[in-house]
């Protein structure tokens, strides 16, 4: 017996009381409802199907992770100025991922072949890029009405000053051929973003739309746009223009694949969220138009939040595909950052064994963080939005 | 019906074509104030851009030096990079005023594509490579030997017609990208491995032991790579023709960057012609008397460009082979400048 518990039946004796005037702490449940070995016992090892599977992902994980951490750190080359880092020698004759590869052509990834000294405005869209992304986004930032007119109005005029250069500011210009690397990923991802959403609402509405002009119009441009492949609009632009328009009146090579990026997402967008309108119930229709809303007021208050709140996981799908389609700009010949990395990882002066798998390496964390982001992103809008649901 | 409408298209592009290119090219580019070269995605030591993103090669340099020819600054030049289906459209359309993108000189190129090549700037053609410890010395020993090949290329072709006409017996080994070719022959899955010449010293340095491999003195097939121009300007035609003949001649004669100060007061006559303190050669181009001079200072003689860029000079160390001097038994040969 401890000394509590002397305490604590220490009244019964006087008022013949043999009841506890102080609960005993409660003995902690069976190993086998919590804990690790519990949740491994629930989640892991229930039932022959998923110990076997247990297993096999284990045994998996064991066979491919040992490799690819040595590959990537312990055997890898972190420092070093050409090949000689990264080739095989009898002193060295394991060589794992080439990092001084990367980091020697970091800057060529980032900003492709920019001039030089005017690096710093990349550097400085980047910035006000994130500056608005963080603002539009993170729900308890002050003011976000003036981060939306800051967004998409301001930041489009302002990154378009910096980017392409206006000479009457002290900027000169760059042309868009010299821009590459994740700058142009950055780019054609967030015109289309930002064009695809709007555009692709209007083309849903004008495709449910009983006007019939809007109607035709809506079909025909998301159907046409949704039979042919990007890759070959994009082809057609850049070997059939050129034989029927003089040089000089094409448009921009960067801005056709801007155009047509931006054209292709919405044509998906569109269907997305006509998905959206489609699995609203008549009859949230039907009570807007008996409150006497107007079209537009129907509309923006009743049937549009409800729709695209349904359509998130079908929206950020779209935005994934759309970033990873930005690598076909490289049929017009202009370096995205996939592209930057194939082009650097032939120079000889980098020649070794590891230097692609490095390359590809790199460009796969990069893709993988940005889409897993928005991924994040997008689960913590929708469990935000479907605490609604749940009331 | 078709038919007519087919070759109507094709007669209206062919007008279209031509009424471009009639326009006289170097007084676009002197208007313009920089040359537009057509170039590669990325080759190494041909075309490719460097750490900062400058284009750097022997196709870049040999693009810089008409730049160098005619504005007497070889920076004065944009780079459009140009995919193999792309390039001849980008030429016709006028988007670029030379090609320069390592294009073999063929006569359906030369004729039908409306193109006109100006010479040639690297002799390559099809090579191997085997493993030393293979103990072969000639390409003529690898009958029954399988081959590593990247499937559907002119290569795999030109591969079949050699063994057949040598009567050897060939097990060919095919893959989709060059990468993979490369991958299955140093896995061992094949004795040998085929690709251009070029190609074979740049992807050698790719495994993991280069020194254990070697590249067969046979070249199978003949691939003159040179830069090319339009139809219908015979002024441009001359200008790229002879800005490469200046740097042949200049190595010739044993002008270079480094001396090509100390030559202009020269006595030689060969000389004197080729950096312009003697004769109106330039003029008849409509390009400055110093034309030679200015390609030499800024770009270098033609081995100085070779050994530069695929040269001894880089990584690749390409020896010189054809793309000698006629004297030194190579094929580069440039006619007289007189």
């Amino acid at each position: 017996m401890t000394a509590t518990d002397m305490s604590a039946h220490a009244p019964a004796r006087d008022g013949q009381r043999f009841v506890r005037s102080v609960a005993i702490e409660p003995s902690p449940p069976p190993s086998s409802i919590v804990g690790p070995i519990a949740w491994m016992r629930e989640h892991l090892f229930t039932g022959p199907v998923n110990i076997i599977l247990t297993l096999l992902i284990v045994a998996l994980g064991l066979y491919v992770l040992p490799g690819l951490i040595r590959f990537m750190f312990i055997d890898a080359v972190w420092s070093g100025a050409d090949r000689e880092a990264c080739i095989i020698t009898p002193e060295r004759p394991v060589v794992g991922a080439c990092w001084a590869f990367v980091r020697d052509r970091a800057a060529y990834f980032t900003y492709g072949a920019y001039p030089m000294p005017q690096r710093w405005r990349v550097d400085v869209f980047f910035t006000l890029l994130a500056v608005g992304v963080v603002w539009l986004l993170w729900l308890r930032a002050p003011r976000r009405d003036i981060g939306a007119i800051y967004a998409f109005v301001v930041l489009p005029i302002v990154s378009y000053l910096l980017l392409v250069g206006a000479p009457a500011l002290g900027l000169p210009y760059v042309e868009t051929t010299l821009w590459g690397g994740i700058l142009v990923t950055i780019v054609c991802s967030a015109v289309g973003i930002v064009v695809s959403l709007p555009l692709g609402i209007l083309l849903a509405l004008g495709r449910r739309s009983t006007m019939p002009a809007a109607k035709l119009i809506s079909v025909i441009f998301i159907e046409f746009v949704r039979g042919v492949p990007l890759i070959t609009v994009l082809f057609m632009a850049s070997v059939m223009l050129p034989l029927f328009v003089p040089y000089y009146l094409q448009p921009d090579k960067l801005l056709r694949a801007l155009i047509g990026i931006a054209l292709f997402a919405s044509a998906y967008m569109a269907e997305v969220v006509r998905a959206g309108l489609q699995a609203m119930p008549k009859g949230q229709y039907e009570g807007a138009m008996a409150l006497g809303l107007p079209y537009v007021q129907m509309m923006r208050l009743i049937i549009l939040p409800q729709a695209l709140k349904v359509t998130i996981p079908n929206i950020v799908n779209t935005y994934i595909g759309l970033f990873k389609d930005t690598t076909l700009v490289v049929i017009v010949g202009i370096f995205d950052f996939l592209k930057a990395i194939e082009a650097a990882r032939i120079d000889p002066r980098w020649a070794a064994p590891t230097v692609s798998a490095t390359g590809y390496a790199y460009a796969a964390v990069f893709y993988f963080t940005c889409c897993y982001l928005m991924s994040r992103y997008a689960r913590t809008v929708e469990a935000r939005l479907a605490k609604a649901d749940k009331r | 019906m078709k038919k007519i409408l087919v070759s109507a298209a094709a007669g209206a592009l062919a007008a279209l074509v031509s009424s471009v290119a009639s326009a006289g090219t170097l007084d676009t580019v002197k208007q313009k104030g920089f040359v537009q070269c057509g170039a590669n995605t990325g080759l190494a030591g041909f075309g490719q851009p460097d750490a900062q993103g400058n284009w750097t090669g022997l196709d870049v340099d040999t693009c810089r030096a008409i730049a160098a020819a005619i504005f007497n600054d070889p920076t004065k030049i944009k780079f459009t990079p140009l995919s193999a289906k792309d390039r001849f459209t980008a030429l016709q359309s006028g988007e670029v005023d030379v090609l320069v993108r390592n294009t073999t000189w063929t006569i359906s190129r030369d004729t039908s594509l409306g193109l006109n090549f100006t010479g040639v700037n690297y002799y390559d053609g099809q090579g191997f490579m085997v493993r030393k410890s293979l103990k072969v010395a000639s390409a003529l020993e690898l009958g029954g030997a399988s081959v590593c090949v990247q499937q559907g290329t002119t290569t795999e072709l030109n591969l079949a017609d050699y063994f057949r006409a040598n009567k050897l017996e060939l097990k060919s080994v095919t893959f989709a990208t060059s990468d993979e070719t490369l991958k299955a022959y140093e896995a061992g899955r094949c004795d040998a491995f085929t690709t251009d010449a070029s190609g074979l010293y740049s992807e050698r340095l790719r495994l993991s032991k280069p020194d254990e491999h070697m590249v067969l003195p046979e070249i199978i097939s003949k691939e003159p790579l040179g830069p090319s121009v339009r139809h219908g300007d015979d002024q441009w035609f001359d200008i790229v023709k002879w800005t490469l003949y200046a740097q042949l001649t200049a190595e010739e004669l044993g002008v270079t960057q480094a001396n090509v100060d100390q030559m202009m007061k020269s006595e030689n006559p060969d000389v004197k012609r080729l950096l312009g303190t003697e004769g109106k050669f330039g003029e008849a181009m409509g390009l400055p008397n110093d034309w030679g001079y200015r390609i030499i200072k800024h770009v270098g003689n033609y081995g100085e460009m070779f050994e530069r860029t695929v040269g001894q000079g880089s990584p690749l160390k390409i020896a010189r082979g054809l793309n000698a001097l006629w004297t030194k038994g190579g094929l580069q040969y440039a006619p007289p400048i007189r």
